[in-house]
């Protein structure tokens, strides 16, 4: 197997690979903070919604539940379904991450969010701690300035530039996920199947919009962990090496 | 509501303890077979319902500006690879879109 040759994680690699988080960031951030202002919320509060949140899609639906005048339980009750999916990749991410210090597995927790999970858990090499804690920083501190940055002069953008560049998280999750396509037919379908059941249960509304998500991407995954038999499709070759 | 922190507080919680239980209870120890191969199909899943349908939303009122920025992400990826030049060139297109389009 080649994974000898695989070298390992490091510090260095998860600042690197922040950058594509970093670009798709800084605008999503500024667009937050923009928003934040609009409605009259403090620059002091709007910084720590980002230092103490950070999740996005989170942060914007409380502020426009905030504009709309609901109550902080209702907001926090929202919140809550909406972030649920964050403990199936917390979850997932326990499956791969080489743990060095236990001790600072809470600080790698903070940071999971659906862009420094997709980053670290579809790399070939299993994700490390000093990697994860690089990963997540360099992304929390794009997060927390572009925040304020876009409180502080957002509205100096071009309507078109902002608009183009919301594009960049999802242009992101498409490069993570069309080369893992290209390796292998299985996974293609897990996501092509995901997100056509999130589509339709979106559409529909049966569900809180939160659990959407969540019901798609535990569906879809538990059916492909018993339907898919040839293990070597999908996921982890160096996982035996490693136990 | 003027003062924030007892929502920021809040939803500060109802992030976090859904981030960490699973990583601090579950790591190190051992998972059987099948629930190892439900995790590791989590990526996956995750990312098809992270993109459809949320990215066509990605240009509010414009759809088709954003499945473009989509499809020319998809087209880069599949022939070159790698995130950077995927993401800068679904920007550019989405851009190049909106703009002709007359969004200034």
């Amino acid at each position: 197997m080649e994974y000898v040759s695989k070298k390992r994680l490091g510090f260095k690699d998860g600042a690197v690979a922040a950058l594509p988080i970093v670009i798709g960031y800084i605008p999503a951030a500024m667009a937050f903070g923009l928003l934040a202002k609009s409605i009259q919320v403090s620059l002091t509060d709007t910084f720590l919604f980002s230092v103490m949140v950070f999740a996005g899609a989170s942060q914007y639906m409380a502020l426009n539940l905030i504009a709309v005048g609901a109550a902080a339980g209702e907001i926090i009750v929202a919140t809550f379904l909406l972030n649920l999916r964050h403990a199936l990749m917390s979850a997932s991410l326990a499956a791969r991450l080489e743990v060095q210090k236990k001790s600072l597995l809470p600080l790698i927790a903070f940071g999971v969010t659906d862009e420094a999970f997709s980053v670290a858990a579809t790399r070939e090499e299993r994700p490390t701690m000093p990697f994860m804690f690089a990963l997540e920083g360099v992304s929390y501190s794009a997060w927390v300035g572009g925040s304020v940055l876009g409180y502080l002069v957002g509205s100096a953008l071009p309507a078109s530039v902002r608009a183009s560049m919301g594009i960049a998280l999802y242009a992101m999750f498409v490069a993570i996920l069309v080369p893992e396509m290209k390796k292998s037919v299985y996974v293609a379908g897990l996501a092509l199947g995901s997100g056509l059941i999130n589509a339709v249960l979106s559409y529909f509304k049966w569900l809180p919009s939160g659990w959407n998500m969540v019901a798609a991407t535990v569906l879809v995954a538990a059916a492909g962990a018993f339907f898919i038999k040839d293990e070597k499709e999908v996921g982890e070759q160096e996982e035996e090496v490693a136990a | 509501m003027k003062n924030y922190l007892v929502l920021i507080i809040g939803m500060m919680l109802v992030t976090y303890i859904p981030r960490l239980v699973p990583l601090v209870t579950m790591s190190q120890k051992p998972i059987p077979p099948l629930v190892k191969k439900f995790l590791l199909y989590i990526p996956y899943t995750a990312l098809g319902a992270l993109i459809i349908p949320g990215a066509l939303q990605a240009t509010p009122g414009l759809p088709a500006a954003a499945l473009v920025g989509v499809g020319a992400t998809a087209v880069v990826s599949w022939f070159k690879g790698g995130l950077m030049l995927p993401v800068m060139s679904s920007i550019a297109a989405t851009f190049l879109v909106l703009y002709s389009l007359g969004t200034r």
